[in-house]
């Protein structure tokens, strides 16, 4: 069935054909992270999609994964372009590395998923935190909630784990 | 510099030499053209078919490209008076250029059409603003977009954002490396009187415009501008029959690409762009190396794109861009000037076409700058490139185009001198 909600004044949906992305968003509706795991090669793999990029088996079970990684690139965007985004700069994209799978199927590959960065309640982290976030900051997942039955996967710091010193950022502030 | 020697100048294999490009035309550079892209994109056309000395029922192939903010080849055909034999109009932007040419050798080759103009009508300032604003912000997010622009991920900028950080962070390349792309790139633009941005700018001015989105300033994204630009192809005999002494395409690559194409960022080093796999492609079918090059134009949407994309085809290595563009090297009067019109950074944003018109110019020594004229009426080139003066490369032979749709996919060109 359809999922549809309004995000900070923004339209975002999934149609009742697209069955992967539907897949994907029932378990983050429930706050959870999975991802399609192969039913030939055994891979995991994201975005979700129809077939194994690995392997092109058409088949695949979905998989819970720990929502944990370092941040492996970033942006943080100071001119927003769409309208919902306007309140919320400074606002980072973090492009994130997880810990499940690294270097495979060849040392070029690993599940590199992008989300903001937050707090741990899924709200826009204030500017004095994304001064503190850079290349090699560990993060975990939380959730931001859209309505009901979508909810969209976040990143915030990890407090548990060891930080860098002095992650990597861009060197004007 | 002159051709390597080479035994093997025309295998059929890659219609080496066998196709030019025998007409360009361009409108006026505007922000506000006030006019449709039906009228922009035949009044280019009328201009290419002038500049090559044909008529315009010659024309009887016609390709175009847009993202939905174009008119279709069949309206452009009808304004001009053109029945045709083959058409097609395709989605896409950056990168569409180098790649569209190749169709056209294709279709000519195989005996489809003659004479096929390639045209790309935009209004990328007035109407759907290149840089994402306007109507396209606001469009609801469905589907594959949840996992980028549900983020506020979403313009060119920060598409790229991601590749551009990661190879500051990979290499230590430093802000006023890449700045110096459009330093170089505007001291070109203020010696091409059809340059939507003529001011030179400094590195200084470079770094402390604002920021858009880090790693990017204002004045490392291209400009916005409203405009039509056309480029014709036919073989290397109709072209001897023609108007200028055309170039001839030595090599094409079209859209060749990184894996994972979903998202690319799944497949890394996520600094390495398509020139990485395109240049195996367009080097051996050119049947030249960079060092051969005299003119680059080298896709600058953002200061970084073109850096990233001198590595990956081999100008320097990987990784030295940012010394690369710094070291003169990309200047006029330097070994291997680049974007010679300015470029997107600053003579217009077509996605990619005038980078192939200018080089089309030069080959043929017939850029359009300001110095005197002669008695013959030909342009009597002084090869003084300060502010205002001349911007003709002296003693170019060979020319490569790199065109860029995103890190993942790119296109590219190789084209010599005509004789």
């Amino acid at each position: 069935m359809a999922v549809k909600g309004d995000y900070m004044g923004m339209v975002l949906s999934i149609d009742d054909l697209d069955g992967e992305n539907l897949g994907y968003f029932a378990h983050c509706a429930e706050h959870k992270f999975h991802l399609q795991k192969c039913d030939d090669c055994s891979l995991l793999r994201y975005p979700p999609t129809t077939g194994c990029p690995f392997c092109s088996c058409g088949t695949s079970t979905w998989a819970a994964v720990e929502g944990k990684g370092a941040v492996y690139s970033y942006l943080e965007v100071h001119h927003a372009i769409q309208p919902a985004f306007k309140a919320k700069t400074p606002y980072m994209v973090l492009l994130v590395e997880l810990d499940t799978q690294p270097g495979q199927p060849t040392p070029d590959d690993g599940i590199r998923v992008a989300a903001n960065l937050t707090l741990p309640n899924g709200e826009f982290a204030p500017p004095d935190v994304v001064k503190t976030v850079g290349i090699g900051t560990r993060v975990r997942m939380v959730f931001s909630d859209v309505s009901e039955g979508l909810s969209l996967p976040q990143w915030t710091i990890d407090e548990t784990a060891a930080q860098p010193a002095a992650p990597w950022r861009y060197p004007q502030e | 510099m002159p051709l390597p020697a080479d035994t093997d100048v025309s295998t059929p294999k890659f219609l080496r030499d066998k196709y030019a490009i025998v007409g360009i035309g361009e409108t006026t550079y505007t922000r506000g053209s006030g006019k449709t892209t039906r009228a922009l994109g035949t009044w280019a056309l009328r201009n290419a078919i002038a500049d090559a000395g044909l008529k315009a029922s010659d024309i009887d192939g016609m390709l175009s490209y847009s993202g939905n903010d174009s008119t279709p080849s069949t309206f452009m055909a009808g304004d001009i008076g053109a029945r045709l034999n083959f058409y097609m109009d395709c989605m896409g932007g950056g990168s569409s250029t180098e790649a569209l040419i190749g169709i056209a050798i294709g279709v000519i080759e195989a005996g489809l059409c003659k004479y096929v103009a390639i045209f790309r009508a935009m209004n990328g300032f007035s109407q759907v603003r290149i840089g994402g604003t306007g109507a396209r912000s606001a469009a609801p997010v469905n589907g594959d977009a949840l996992h980028n622009r549900a983020y506020g991920w979403q313009s060119a900028g920060q598409n790229f954002a991601p590749t551009f950080m990661r190879h500051m962070y990979d290499y230590g390349t430093k802000p006023e490396q890449v700045a110096m792309v459009k330093v170089v790139h505007s001291e070109h633009a203020s010696n091409n009187p059809k340059a939507y941005y003529k001011k030179r700018f400094t590195v200084d001015e470079v770094l402390s415009s604002r920021i858009i989105c880090k790693p990017l300033h204002l004045l490392d994204c291209c400009v916005e501008t409203d405009n039509g630009t056309a480029i014709i192809v036919t073989s290397a005999e109709r072209a001897k029959d023609l108007k200028h002494k055309s170039p001839l395409i030595r090599g094409v690559v079209g859209r060749c690409s990184k894996p994972r194409l979903d998202m690319h960022y799944q497949h890394g080093p996520i600094s390495r762009v398509a020139g990485y796999y395109a240049k195996d492609i367009l080097w051996p079918n050119a049947g030249v190396g960079p060092e051969d090059i005299d003119a680059v134009g080298a896709y600058d949407a953002f200061t970084f794109t073109s850096m990233l994309q001198l590595e990956d085809y081999g100008f320097c290595k990987k990784g030295e861009g940012g010394e690369y563009v710094s070291s003169g090297i990309t200047r006029l009067g330097g070994r291997r000037p680049q974007n010679t019109s300015g470029g997107h950074l600053c003579e217009a944003y077509t996605h990619g076409m005038n980078m192939v018109i200018e080089n089309v110019r030069q080959l043929r020594g017939t850029v359009d700058d300001s110095c005197p004229v002669g008695a013959d009426g030909v342009v009597q080139h002084t090869y003084d490139y300060r502010e205002g003066g001349c911007r003709a490369v002296k003693n170019i032979e060979v020319t490569a185009n790199l065109g860029w749709a995103n890190p993942a996919t790119g296109s590219a060109m190789v084209m010599r001198r005509g004789f």
